[in-house]
C-alpha cells in the first residue's frame, strides 16, 4: 500500500468525523442557523470522505457554496453540551496525571514514525491519532458513545476557523498558478535588489510581522507574504524551506503580540482580568516582541543559508 | 497590467484587518487572483477544489480532536489546575515562569489550553497577586501591571512553542504552503528549526519575568 492510500483512509476517517458534527449540528434546535452549520459540516465530510472520486470542479463550486453560507452568517458553533464538571473532577482525581499520557503518545510517536520510517510525517500523525484515541478510551474506559460525543463536540467547537489553514494554503496554489510572486518580486525589486540575502531575511521577517499587526492573523500573513516576498527574497536565493517557514511564522507573531488587531489574545485577556488598561497586554509584549524580531532575523540568516 | 493580480493580497489584508467574514475573504481572493490573471471561471473553480484537495493535509490535526475530546471530558484541565496550585512559596515572576514552562511542555504536546481562560485568570493572575503583596500592599496600578504580565507570559509561551507539536495546524500549513509554492518543507523539519526560538524565547521570558519581581522588593 502506498503512502497516499494510507492517507485517504485517514482523509475517510476525518470525513467520518466531520459527518458526526453534521449530524448533531442539524439536530441542535438551539442554532439559529443550524441547517447552514449542518450543510458545511457535511460539505466538509463528503470533501474528505469522497472528495477523492468527485471532479474538482465540484469542489471548487462547493467551497464557493461554503464561502457564501460563511458569509450569510449561516454558518455558527450552536449550543454545544459542556464537560460534565462532576464526572471529569471524579475521574481527575482517580486519573491524575495520566490524562497526559494520550498526547504523549500522540507527540512521541507521531515523530517517531515520521523521522525513523518510510511512511513520512502525515502518515505519523494519523497512525498515532488513532493509538492515542484507543490509549484515551482505555484510560478513561470511554464508551463509543462518550467517544462520538467527545469528538462531535470538539470538531464543532473548532467551527469554520478549523479549515481556515487549509483554505490559505490553498490560495498558495492559486498564487503560484498567477504569478504572483514574480509580480511583487519585480515590484519591490525596483527599491531592494533581490539577491541580498540578509536583505532578503529583513524584509521577508519584518513584513511578516508588520502585516500580522495589520491583519491581525499570522497565518493568513503567512500565506500571502511568503508568497509575494519569502519565496523570491529569501528561498529562490537558496535558503532552506523548513528554516524560513519556521522562523518567518514566528517573526508574524511577534506582530501578533504588538497589535490590538489579535483580540483573542490581547483584548480577550484585558475583559476576562478587568483590566484598567486597554493596552496593557501589548505594553508587557512589545519589549520581548521587538528583541525576538531581531534574534529571528539573525537565526534565519544563518541557519538558512 | 499584470499588478492587478496583486488584489488577492489586497482582498485578504483589508478583509482581515475589517474584521469581515474570513473563509468568504479567502474563497473571494482566490477567486479574484486567478479571474485577473485570465484564467476562465471554469478554470479557477477547478483550481480551488485541485489546490483544496491537495492541501487536505493541513487539516490532519483534525484527527487528534476525538482524543483531546475524551481526556477533556475527563478531567484534563482539572487535572492540570491540580497539578499547577500545589506550587507554592514562589515570588510572582517565578510563578510566571513555572508556568511558562508548562505552558510550553503541553504545546508541545499539542494539549491546547485555553491558557487565558482556563489558568491565568482563575489561577496564575490570583497566585502572582498574593505572591507580590507579602511585603506590602499592592497599588492600583501594579495590580494591572501583574495582570498584563500573566495574560503575556501565557501568549509568550503559547506563540513560540505551539510549532513544536508536528500535528499542530501551523507546522502543517506550513509544510502544505512551501509545497503549493513549488518548495518541500517536511513537518518534521519544520518542527526541528522551531527548536531554536522556543528556547530563545523560553530564556528571554524568564530574566525578563524575574527583573519583574524587583519592583514589589523595594
Amino acid at each position: 500500500m502506498s503512502v497516499n492510500n494510507i492517507l485517504e483512509i485517514f482523509y475517510v476517517l476525518i470525513g467520518l468525523i466531520m459527518f458526526f458534527a453534521s449530524i448533531e449540528s442539524f439536530r441542535d434546535k438551539e442554532n439559529s442557523a443550524r441547517i447552514g452549520t449542518g450543510l458545511f459540516w457535511l460539505i466538509m465530510g463528503v470533501i474528505f470522505a469522497v472528495g477523492k472520486y468527485l471532479p474538482n470542479f465540484v469542489i471548487g463550486i462547493l467551497l464557493v457554496f461554503v464561502g457564501i453560507l460563511s458569509l450569510l452568517k449561516q454558518i455558527k458553533v450552536g449550543k454545544i453540551k459542556e464537560v460534565n464538571k462532576e464526572l471529569a473532577e471524579k475521574s481527575a482525581k482517580r486519573l491524575g496525571a495520566w490524562l497526559f499520557f494520550p498526547s504523549i503518545v500522540l507527540a512521541i510517536l507521531s515523530i517517531l514514525i515520521s523521522q525513523f520510517t518510510k511512511l513520512g510525517g502525515q502518515v505519523g500523525i494519523g497512525i498515532a491519532s488513532v493509538v492515542a484515541l484507543i490509549t484515551a478510551m482505555i484510560l478513561s474506559k470511554a464508551d463509543g458513545k462518550t467517544t462520538y460525543h467527545d469528538s462531535e463536540r470538539m470538531v464543532r467547537s473548532v467551527g469554520t476557523a478549523g479549515i481556515l489553514p487549509q483554505l490559505l494554503a490553498t490560495l498558495g496554489v492559486i498564487f503560484t498558478a498567477s504569478g504572483v510572486g514574480d509580480v511583487t518580486s519585480k515590484a519591490i525589486s525596483g527599491i531592494f535588489p533581490a539577491g541580498d540575502h540578509l536583505l532578503g531575511v529583513v524584509l521577508y521577517c519584518v513584513a511578516m510581522a508588520i502585516f500580522t499587526m495589520i491583519m491581525g492573523n499570522a497565518f493568513a500573513a503567512f500565506a500571502v507574504i511568503t508568497a509575494g516576498i519569502g519565496i523570491p527574497f529569501v528561498v529562490a536565493q537558496g535558503a532552506n524551506p523548513a528554516v524560513v517557514a519556521a522562523i518567518g511564522m514566528t517573526a508574524g507573531y511577534c506582530g501578533t503580540l504588538m497589535t490590538p488587531m489579535a483580540a483573542n489574545f490581547n483584548s480577550l485577556p484585558v475583559a476576562l482580568l478587568e483590566m484598567k488598561d486597554n493596552l496593557g497586554v501589548i505594553k508587557q509584549q512589545y519589549p520581548v516582541a521587538l528583541v525576538l524580531l531581531v534574534i529571528q532575523i539573525a537565526l534565519m540568516y544563518f541557519l538558512a543559508f | 497590467m499584470e499588478y492587478l493580480k496583486l488584489i488577492g493580497i489586497v482582498i485578504i489584508i483589508l478583509g482581515f484587518a475589517f474584521k469581515l467574514d474570513t473563509i468568504a475573504v479567502v474563497v473571494a481572493a482566490a477567486l479574484a487572483t486567478g479571474l485577473v490573471s485570465g484564467m476562465s471561471l471554469t478554470h479557477v473553480l477547478t483550481l480551488l477544489g485541485k489546490g483544496f484537495m491537495d492541501n487536505r493535509m493541513v487539516s490532519l490535526f483534525f484527527l487528534t480532536l476525538p482524543m483531546i475530546g475524551v481526556v477533556e471530558s475527563h478531567g484534563l484541565k482539572q487535572a492540570a489546575v491540580n497539578g499547577i496550585s500545589k506550587i507554592k512559596n514562589l515570588s510572582a515572576g517565578k510563578i510566571f515562569n513555572m508556568y511558562l514552562a508548562i505552558r510550553e511542555i503541553t504545546d508541545a504536546l499539542g494539549i491546547a489550553l485555553q491558557g487565558q481562560v482556563q489558568f491565568i485568570r482563575p489561577l496564575i493572575n490570583p497566585m502572582a497577586q498574593a505572591a507580590a503583596s507579602i511585603k506590602k500592599p499592592l497599588t492600583d496600578k501594579q495590580v494591572d501591571l501583574i495582570k498584563g504580565r500573566a495574560a503575556a507570559t501565557d501568549n509568550f509561551g503559547n506563540f513560540f512553542s505551539q510549532n513544536l507539536f508536528i500535528a499542530s495546524s501551523g507546522v502543517l500549513l506550513m509544510s502544505s504552503t512551501m509545497k503549493s509554492l513549488g518548495y518541500s518543507a517536511t513537518p518534521g523539519n519544520i518542527v526541528l528549526y522551531s527548536i531554536p526560538m522556543a528556547v530563545i524565547t523560553f530564556v528571554i521570558t524568564a530574566i525578563y519575568n524575574r527583573r519583574f519581581d524587583k519592583q514589589f522588593n523595594e
